[in-house]
């Protein structure tokens, strides 16, 4: 209970944001095309729940996100630590990654969307491609900072190369692939409403944009409300699983 | 009878006209060992001692494996130093313990990479957690435990794996003064009980000359041995540091070494 009442506490500037929200747009200080009152807004969102397209739209979505991520995450890492590990792997990829960092990954939803069209695929290479590199990074980092005593330990213990590498180089960098994959959450959400909302005929993107231009602001408004909700609960649930991983420190 | 004397002689050292050069990511190559040669009897504990930077530590490096021996050779039972192996066990002065291991997993790790059967490998690790008197503490990470521990579970992950050869670098360096006492007496119970060959860093005179037989005394940067000094001493006696035999060897020691500390700290201060 008090745990309770302390997280309502925590979250008590949302709450006084969302009444002044109301009151703002009962009090026609806004246009209503601008800005829907919260209840509205509520209630719309509600009457969505109840209609299987838009459960059918948030699973597109979700998985979309969490395959492309999955996917940048597992490659992001094991290219990290290659070119932590191997000078002629870091000789190549180096530029390649110097490059490819800055570039913003928006720019590529028309590129993807060219590649493989308007369905699922388009979107998780997209979402690979843009969170690949913070892991990479991480992991590079992470990999390059191992100490030198620990990776002689597991040798001198009998391990092998390959061996120090997944027991050694790997854990050493996972509290900072824990950070890249961080970033490359929040960067996720950010290419999957894009993407969906130039290039796709489903998800929550793309519902935001057709109901937005369709004139259904109180609509649009819940789904955008939606997206930020599963960005934060995603977030949450990632600060948990890492504080169980990092347990050790 | 015939094990016995093989088992002697995959535990002698041999360094023959090594050389080695230390070459920073910047700057120039430094001279880091200069043509030396050395031979340590099987089961004996010989410390190598010096001041800090006299490649004492590099020393032990390339007789573990880590780095390459460029120029000369290291024998280890006859055959040349390639590479690290479970045949010389290690000890870091600052642990080098698997920081997101338990103490029963780090002991367990070197046991597993040997392939023992699994009711062994926790057989073997328990009766080595215990041996170091941390039972209690199996499940506890690391940085939950002090210096001391932290340095009795490393020790304790080596000896598991039962090596010829035990590299210990100045493994008592970051320890209070009262456990490192206590870890010296410990130590020496454990090479009592299962003599294996011990090389000992450290740039401590008294540790050298109560741990060692014999204690190899290195010069400053190039690291040279200087002189081999024997130590044998009664280290069963309680007043073994009052005995008039042994503060002589001390000081006999120290004046080798104290030379080459003012040495290093003029070359330290360039």
């Amino acid at each position: 209970m008090a745990r309770w009442t302390a997280s309502l506490f925590r979250y008590s500037p949302l709450l006084i944001l969302a009444a002044l929200w109301e009151a703002v747009a009962q009090l026609g200080l806004v246009a209503r095309s601008a800005l829907p009152p919260l209840s509205d807004v509520i209630k719309a969102w509600f009457a969505l729940a109840v209609t299987s397209d838009f459960w059918f739209n948030a699973v597109d979505s979700l998985y979309r996100t969490f395959a492309g991520l999955a996917l940048a995450v597992v490659v992001g890492a094991a290219i990290g630590i290659a070119m932590a590990s191997s000078k002629p792997v870091r000789a190549v990829l180096n530029p390649i990654v110097e490059v490819f960092y800055p570039l913003p990954k928006s720019a590529l939803i028309p590129v993807t969307a060219l590649w493989l069209g308007f369905g699922d695929m388009s979107k998780i290479l997209l979402i690979f491609l843009g969170c690949m590199l913070p892991v990479t990074l991480g992991a590079y980092n992470g990999a390059r900072g191992s100490e030198q005593t620990l990776m002689w330990s597991a040798r001198s213990l009998g391990a092998s190369r390959w061996r120090m590498l997944m027991d050694v180089v790997f854990p050493s960098a996972v509290p900072e692939i824990l950070n890249g994959v961080r970033t490359a959450l929040a960067t996720s959400f950010v290419l999957l409403v894009s993407s969906e909302m130039i290039a796709a005929r489903s998800g929550l993107g793309f519902m935001i944009g057709f109901l937005g231009d369709g004139g259904n602001f109180d609509a649009m408004f819940a789904v955008v409300f939606t997206v930020a909700f599963m960005g934060f609960i995603a977030d949450r649930l990632y600060q948990y699983a890492m504080q169980r991983t990092l347990q050790w420190r | 009878m015939q094990a016995q004397i093989n088992s002697q002689v995959s535990s002698q050292i041999v360094v023959e006209n090594l050389n080695h050069m230390y070459r920073p990511a910047r700057g120039q190559p430094v001279l880091a060992v200069d043509n030396v040669s050395l031979e340590v009897r099987p089961r004996e504990f010989l410390a190598l001692l010096g001041p800090s930077g006299c490649g004492k530590s590099t020393l032990l490096y390339l007789m573990g494996g880590f780095l390459p021996v460029e120029k000369g050779r290291i024998l280890i039972g006859g055959k040349p130093v390639t590479g690290p192996g479970p045949d010389r066990g290690v000890v870091f002065q600052h642990f080098a313990l698997f920081p997101w291991k338990t103490v029963r997993a780090n002991v367990l790790y070197g046991l597993e990479r040997a392939g023992l059967p699994k009711n062994e490998r926790l057989k073997r690790a328990q009766a080595y957690i215990d041996m170091v008197g941390l039972q209690g503490f199996e499940d506890s990470y690391p940085s939950q435990l002090s210096g001391g521990m932290r340095q009795r579970t490393a020790i304790a992950r080596t000896l598991a794996i039962d090596p010829d050869i035990l590299l210990m670098d100045e493994p008592f360096g970051a320890l209070d003064a009262q456990t490192r006492s206590l870890m010296q007496s410990e130590l020496l119970a454990i090479w009592r009980r299962s003599p294996k060959t011990v090389i000992f860093v450290t740039h401590d005179v008294q540790e050298a000359c109560y741990l060692a037989e014999r204690v190899a005394v290195m010069s400053a940067r190039p690291g040279r041995i200087k002189a081999i000094v024997e130590t044998k001493f009664d280290r069963s006696d309680p007043h073994l540091f009052k005995q008039p035999a042994f503060i002589d060897k001390v000081d006999e020691i120290w004046a080798l070494v104290r030379n080459e500390a003012m040495l290093a700290q003029r070359l330290e201060a360039h």
